[in-house]
């Protein structure tokens, strides 16, 4: 299994390394998700899917459709994100990556950021750059687009780490999804109050500031907060 | 060097059946402990408990006699743990599997040392294939390229001949040979006979009863 060589003799490692392991963790995350665009992907194409049903089901008459384009496009690309949370510890759990990563000398709290981190950037962030291009569908009044993929960019960072900790709770259970959702959904109701409010604020032509400050502190409080909680979540069900 | 684990008074429940009670360990520098046991007795949640995973337990654990609750993150930076999973990504090179351990070793970039692990696992010209790609024994040696490039004192080591061919086997023995002479401790599970040697102790599990056999 090895060179028979003697090697030196075994040593405690240098504590620390905090970033190095940090940016090892975003990085490898990065590259499994890219390796696997379908994961990707899917939540795109289902709030695209979602988005081009409504007109065909409802009406096309623009009016109607722009007064319900806010809240439509804050709850399908709030299910889009939900949809992908189930497979971010799974993989992990599975191929026993995760038990590795509880075990790292490393805070576990700030490695499971990362992960939060990528699954934002590679799911939120996609979301809410296509978010106006879907407006247009719905014939959302022009000057709202920026406020709408601002919005959603500030929002589905809560999401994510809100609903990392549903998926750390249910990542040892063999049907998660339904429960995740439970667990979850209440807790992205403020999200989607004052996201979709910052959009029909923009539409009515009334200050925005207020919403985006509110989004923006709801991130804030799940930052400070969310990790510790998906740190614990994960130990619980690793104990399971 | 210091190094010393030790359990007092273990006991462990699994639907209302007992693993094993009452079991004391005392696990010193230049030891092998091979857990043996029947399937079922609990030798693999014997390891976790012992690595710190699980906290459902009775009794008390101790890491150079400082309880193991103070004592965590110098016994997790001491520890190198392979689980039955073999924690390797299929979607990844063995190159980048290995890359992310060192990271979260605290070694940032050393391909060369990361490619000469994989040379002495036999690994060799595998290093850029997906590693779902490998044959399961393959995989097996992703994980077994840990043991050279994150030097631990502490390994623990659960079913790592699993699926290993017998040259390998006779080479990971004699790894953990030297591991032991080196000052280093092994606790491993397998159902692998391994050679007698003075490092080596056993621990039987089994029938709700365990003892400790030098």
């Amino acid at each position: 299994m090895s060179r028979a060589k003697p090697s030196a003799p075994p040593q405690r490692e240098p504590h620390g390394g905090l970033v190095v392991a940090l940016r090892a963790t975003f990085k490898r995350d990065l590259i499994l998700l890219l390796r696997r665009r379908g994961e990707v992907l899917n939540p795109l194409v289902f709030f695209a899917l979602v988005i081009t049903l409504f007109p065909i089901g409802i009406s096309p008459d623009p009016e109607l459709l722009s007064t319900i384009a806010p809240g439509l496009l804050w709850v399908a690309a709030l299910l889009a994100a939900l949809l992908s949370l189930d497979s971010l510890f799974r993989g992990d759990y599975d191929d026993g990556t995760l038990e590795q990563l509880l075990l790292s000398p490393q805070p576990l709290a700030v490695l499971a950021l990362a992960k939060v981190a990528v699954h934002w950037l590679l799911t939120g962030l996609p979301l809410a750059l296509m978010a106006p291009v879907l407006g247009i569908m719905l014939s959302l009044p022009a000057g709202s687009y920026l406020v709408l993929a601002l919005s959603l960019a500030l929002g589905s960072a809560s999401l994510s780490l809100i609903g990392a900790i549903g998926a750390a709770l249910t990542v040892g259970l063999s049907r998660g999804g339904v429960l995740l959702s439970l667990l979850v959904l209440p807790l992205y109701i403020p999200v989607l109050i004052f996201g979709a409010g910052a959009v029909q604020a923009a539409i009515l032509g009334d200050a925005v500031s207020a919403h985006l400050a509110i989004l923006g502190a709801l991130l804030a409080v799940a930052l400070m907060f969310a990790p510790w909680a998906i740190a614990a979540s994960l130990r619980i069900s690793i104990n399971g | 060097m210091t190094l010393r684990l030790q359990a007092r008074g273990l006991a462990c429940e699994r639907d209302d059946r007992w693993l094993f009670e009452d079991l004391d360990l005392d696990i010193v520098a230049g030891e092998i402990v091979r857990i043996e046991g029947p399937n079922g007795s609990g030798k693999t949640t014997l390891l976790k408990i012992l690595s710190g995973q699980l906290a459902d337990y009775q009794g008390e654990l101790f890491w150079n006699e400082v309880p193991m609750r103070v004592a965590r993150d110098a016994f997790l930076s001491s520890l190198l743990y392979l689980g039955h999973t073999a924690g390797v990504k299929a979607a990844l090179t063995p190159l980048e599997n290995l890359a992310w351990y060192q990271a979260m070793a605290g070694d940032p970039h050393s391909e060369s040392a990361r490619l000469a692990a994989l040379d002495g696992v036999g690994l060799g010209g595998f290093e850029d294939l997906p590693t779902g790609q490998l044959s399961a024994g393959q995989q097996r040696r992703v994980a077994l390229a840990r043991l050279e490039l994150t030097p631990r004192p502490l390994w623990v080591l659960d079913e790592p001949f699993t699926a290993i061919d017998r040259e390998g086997v006779a080479e990971l023995e004699t790894r953990l040979e030297a591991h032991a002479r080196e000052g280093g401790c092994v606790l491993v599970t397998t159902h692998h006979a391994l050679r007698a040697t003075p490092a080596l102790r056993h621990v039987r599990l089994g029938a709700g009863n365990a003892h400790v056999r030098h």
